[in-house]
Formats: C-alpha cells, structure tokens, sequence
C-alpha cells in the first residue's frame, strides 16, 4: 500500500483533467505524476529520512507529499507560522530532511545542519534538484506500515506529539471512503486550511482520488474565499467554523445572491456555534453540509453528520431532528465508536464519557510514546460525549477542558452553548481559573454580538437553563477568542490570560 | 410548466409539500399529488394529492430523476408526491461522503 497508487490510478484514468490549480493553468494529473517522480529523485539522492515543508499551500504541497511517498520518507508539513525557537524545537526532532520552504522560514531552518532547504519556487521549477535518476514508475515501496506522513499535533496543551501516520491508515481511509474518479469533470474543491492540518493532507489525497481539481487559497480571508468560488468555479469547500463564522459575516455585508455553485461544504476542526451554522444553512440554501468529526490521529473523519440531516434539523419542528445540528452524525463504515467511563466500562445510549474508536484509519500512534491503543485496538480520543438512541454522537468537548468545581465535573461546552443562545453574545469559552474554596471557578470569556454586555441575563440564563453551580464567577467580554491557524480555540491562553482573577496557588 | 432554476422554490396546491430546487434545468411539469407545482406562497392548499402520487414526500430528503438531471430538496413534508414531466422523483442517494475532507 503507498499514496502513490491513488496518484498512479488517477494519472491513468484521468491523465490530462487538471488535478490542482486553475482551469488554464493548472497541473494535470499526469503532470502531477511526473513531479512527484522528480521530487521522488530529489528526496532519494539526497539520502534523507524525512520530506518537509514549511510553508503556506501551493503546487509543492501535493508534490511533496506524493513525491515523499514514491521515495518511501515520511512527509512532514510544519507551521510556518511558528515562532522560530517553536519550529526550530520541532524541526530538530525531524532528523535529517530536504525542507521546502518559505523565504522567512529559510534561513530559520537552514540553521539545522540535518535540514537541506529548497525554497517553494526552486522547488516547484525543478523538484528533482537536477537529479535525473532514482525513481522510476512502479518502484515506490509497498510496506503498509511504512510512515506515510508525521503531523505535530496542535499542542494545545503541552509540548506537541509527533502524530504517525502509516501508509494503511491512510490508504484505507481513502478506498473506504471515495469513490474513485467519482467527481465531474467540473467539480472543483476550495482547500483553504494550512498544509499542516490532517483536513488538508485529507483533501488533497480524497480530491486526487475522486478526480476533483484542487484549488488553494493559502492565505484565508473570507472575502477572498468568496470571491475564489466565484472566480474559480468551486463546487466543494471545506472549513473551520472560525472561517465559516467570518464568512457567513462577510456574506450579510455584501448581499447579493447566494452561492448556488457550492454543491458542498464540509467543515470541522472545532465545535461550531449554532448559530453560525444556522445561519450558514440560510445563506447556502441548496448546498449539502457536512460536520465531519475527526482527529489527526484517526486519519482524519471517523463520524459524518450528512447533507439530510442538516437540512431537516433546518425545517423540523421535531426537538431530536433539531438537536442533531449539534451531533457529529453516525461513524462512517468501517469505524466503530463506543462511549466509556473512567473505568474503562462502555456505557449505554445517553450516558456521557469518553469516546473511544476503532478502526483500520484509526492510527493513534505517537513517534515518542508508541501506540495508543489497547489491546483491543480502542484508540481514547480524550474526547467527552455521548451517543443517542439512534447512534448519533453528540462531543461535548475535550475531557483536559473539564473544570472541576466543587469535585463536580463540568463541560465547558453545555455553559457556553447556553451563552451563545443569548442574543448579545456571539461567542463564549468558558474556562476555569484556580480557586482557594472551590478548587476551580468559572470564568466565561464572550465575544458581544452588539454593544450590549450586560452580565445579568446572561448569567440568569445560564442559572434557569443548566443551574447555579453552573453559573460563572466573572464574565468578561472580549472583541474575540484567541484561536490558532487550525481554528482550534487556545484556551491555554485563555486560562493563562485570565489567571489573576483566580486565587489559588498559580492565581 | 415551471423553470427549474437552482434556488427556485415551489409548493403544492394539494398537500403541504414544499421543495427548493437543487439542480434542474429549463422548463419542466413539475407536480406533486398530481397537480401542478406553483411558486412557494403564491396558493393555498385545496383538495388532496391523486391516487398514485400519493407516496408522500419527507421533510430534508432530496429527490431526483433516473439521469440525475433534477434534484429538489423537500422543505416541508407532505403527503403528495413529486414528478417531473411525469417521471416520479426517487430519493437521492448524498455521494457527498468523499467530499467530507
């Protein structure tokens, strides 16, 4: 098994339709196949153990990562946007690599003796690095536990994992879930998530595979995402809900027609306020939404909330069709989802605790710790949920995020869900800050929809729809939530930024 | 007759369904229970759907023709059920599983 085989089926089957890039001047698939030959000589001749790339999305993106396959190295998508001390600590942990990068993060890396840098555009104009010799079709291995791809995870605690990616998992995930050469000759999908995020390394591999013309948008901006639908003929898109919250604003400014070409939007990454969903589904009214569930370690989506179950938690009345807009639908074919307490015991429908899944996508492996699963092959996502009645999984968010108030455990997400009910506010995290008496107390941080901010309804809101523990000690509003480039919300920062109105010993 | 534009909305004059259009093309007899589909809330709702159009049609399903051609999204759920120039809509599988990512 080798991601190159999706490549070598979709240069064979589709060799001249355009694979990434725009209608006149894109590469084709047969192009596309050829480069990754030529980076392929690049990364071999130069003996490395490791392809990485620093730097925002471009034609290298898919050439890389091909291109590392076909030579039998794992590819290593680093943030650009790092620090220099960040992304020298990660970098120095990759061994010895051939790292295509920006002009910033050029001379940043070329400190690293192990690292040979090639910036993006030499790259592109010669991925071989004048090499004419080391790759020939056919001849990439095919040891499906060969290491296809090495992610840092976000790090939003702690130092980050290195996350493994093996050549099974990912070309399970795909066969499993694409339908070869499946996209019209005029589809074409809007990737506009850093090259660093397992969404992307998803998409460029699902879209190849599907035969669905890439276009990236590497720096995101949401006018410029609309107008790169438009301009580009986009039918399929995929985003973090901090970029569909910026574009859902960005589309009530403008007016005008809504964008009928979108046939589908998919998004994840992150928990998704329900009104920005909402909204979203007025402002596409005919385009199939996907919530796709996932994690880096699981290869990308494990759970799908689908089209129909979007459009009719829209038009119901029924309070359980509703409540789905807030699930992350049923688990895809082949992945098994069970929900288990702190024991380890599964626990039935309804019950909250933490989601474990299995599956042959499912990798949950980590270069410093090995693998995490048990015996069984349950990987712990550290995710807390729970399942309906029809299997619908419901994530209330990360189980490191629970405040303990009181020795009671509390989800961030049910307060700040009720918050963002309220009309004035737009946003909320709630955090827990150090306290002497109660252990943690809550501090909810909202973003004002408005220039009401008044403390008082919301926090009686909180008191009648959930109860008083769950009301916050302080509410402090702020012009918006410190998120990183995946769209995750930072709330390391948030308890650090919000430390002092905590009075324990870190307070 | 009916133009089947993208966006377009339409409602049945002898059931409560209403559907907005998906993909379609051109002008086309479009009905539901039988009876012609006017623009949506431009009728009211008088008589009941015909027998042989009276499958029902589901709140959030999305139906469509054997060529794929037509494709409407059900906004309310009735008791009648679509055609398009005679040809029943079937409900349409989402393949939009590979786009996920």
């Amino acid at each position: 098994m080798n991601l190159m085989m999706l490549l070598e089926m979709a240069a064979s089957g589709l060799g001249d339709r355009v694979a990434v890039g725009s209608r006149t001047s894109g590469l084709t698939y047969t192009e596309l196949f050829d480069k990754a030959q030529a980076a392929a000589r690049r990364y071999r001749n130069s003996g490395v153990e490791a392809a990485v790339l620093c730097d925002e999305s471009s034609h290298a993106v898919p050439i890389a990562l091909f291109g590392s396959a076909w030579a039998g190295v794992p590819y290593v998508p680093l943030n650009y946007r790092l620090p220099p001390d960040d992304l020298l600590a990660l970098a120095g942990r990759v061994g010895s690599a051939v790292a295509v990068t920006d002009d910033i993060n050029l001379d940043r890396l070329a400190s690293i003796d192990a690292v040979a840098t090639v910036q993006q555009g030499t790259f592109l104009a010669d991925p071989a690095g004048g090499h004419d010799t080391g790759a020939e079709p056919g001849d990439w291995n095919m040891d499906p536990d060969d290491i296809a791809v090495l992610l840092f995870t976000s790090g939003t605690t702690g130092t980050p994992k290195s996350a493994v990616l093996r050549q099974k998992h990912l070309v399970s995930y795909i066969l499993g879930s694409v339908e070869f050469m499946g996209a019209g000759e005029d589809e074409a999908t809007l990737v506009s998530v850093p090259p660093y995020h397992i969404a992307g390394v998803a998409a460029m591999l699902s879209s190849i595979y599907a035969g669905r013309r890439i276009v990236q948008l590497p720096r995101f901006d949401p006018h410029a995402w609309i107008d790169t639908i438009e301009a580009e003929g986009v039918t399929h898109a995929m985003v973090v809900p901090t970029m569909l919250t910026r574009i859902v604003d960005a589309l009530d400014e403008r007016g005008g027609d809504p964008l009928l070409g979108v046939q589908a939007l998919s998004y994840g990454g992150g928990k998704m306020p329900r009104p920005v969903i909402e909204r979203a589904l007025e402002l596409f009214p005919i385009t199939n939404f996907v919530n796709a569930y996932g994690l880096t370690e699981t290869s990308s989506t494990i759970a799908l909330l689908g089209p129909d179950e979007h459009r009719i938690a829209q038009y119901s009345d029924a309070p359980t069709e509703r409540a789905r807009l807030a699930s992350v639908g049923r688990p895809l074919p082949g992945v098994e989802v069970v929900i288990r307490d702190v024991e380890g015991i599964d626990l039935p429908a309804g019950e909250v605790g933490e989601i474990f899944v299995r599956g042959e996508q499912v990798a949950g492996e980590y270069r410093e710790n090995g693998s995490l699963l048990d015996a069984d092959g349950w990987f712990p996502t550290r995710d807390g949920g729970y399942l309906d009645a029809d299997g619908f999984l419901f994530v209330q968010g990360r189980n490191d995020d629970v405040i303990i108030r009181g020795g009671e455990n509390m989800s961030p997400g049910e307060i700040e869900d009720v918050a963002i009910s309220h009309p004035n506010v737009r946003n909320a995290a709630a955090i827990g800050v150090p306290d002497r008496e109660w252990g943690e107390k809550i501090v909810l941080v909202a973003v004002a929809d408005g220039t009401n901010t008044d403390t008082v309804e919301l926090e009686d809101l909180i008191r009648s729809r959930l109860r008083s523990s769950r009301v916050p000690a302080h509410i402090v509003f702020v012009d918006e939530l410190p998120h990183n480039d995946t769209g995750k919300l930072l709330r390391r920062v948030l308890r650090e930024d919000y430390a002092h109105l905590g009075d324990g010993p870190t307070g | 007759m009916v133009d089947l534009k993208a966006g377009a909305r339409f409602q049945s004059t002898v059931c409560t369904t209403e559907v907005i259009v998906v993909k379609g093309a051109g002008e086309v007899d479009l009905t539901c229970g039988g009876a012609p589909m006017v623009a949506a809330g431009t009728a009211s709702i008088d008589g009941s759907p015909a027998a042989g159009a009276a499958e029902g049609t589901q709140l959030g399903k999305r139906y469509g023709n054997e060529a794929g051609t037509i494709e409407i999204l059900a906004t309310k759920a009735g008791d009648g059920s679509v055609a398009a120039d005679g040809e029943a809509l079937v409900i349409a599988q989402a393949k939009t599983l590979p786009a996920s990512d």
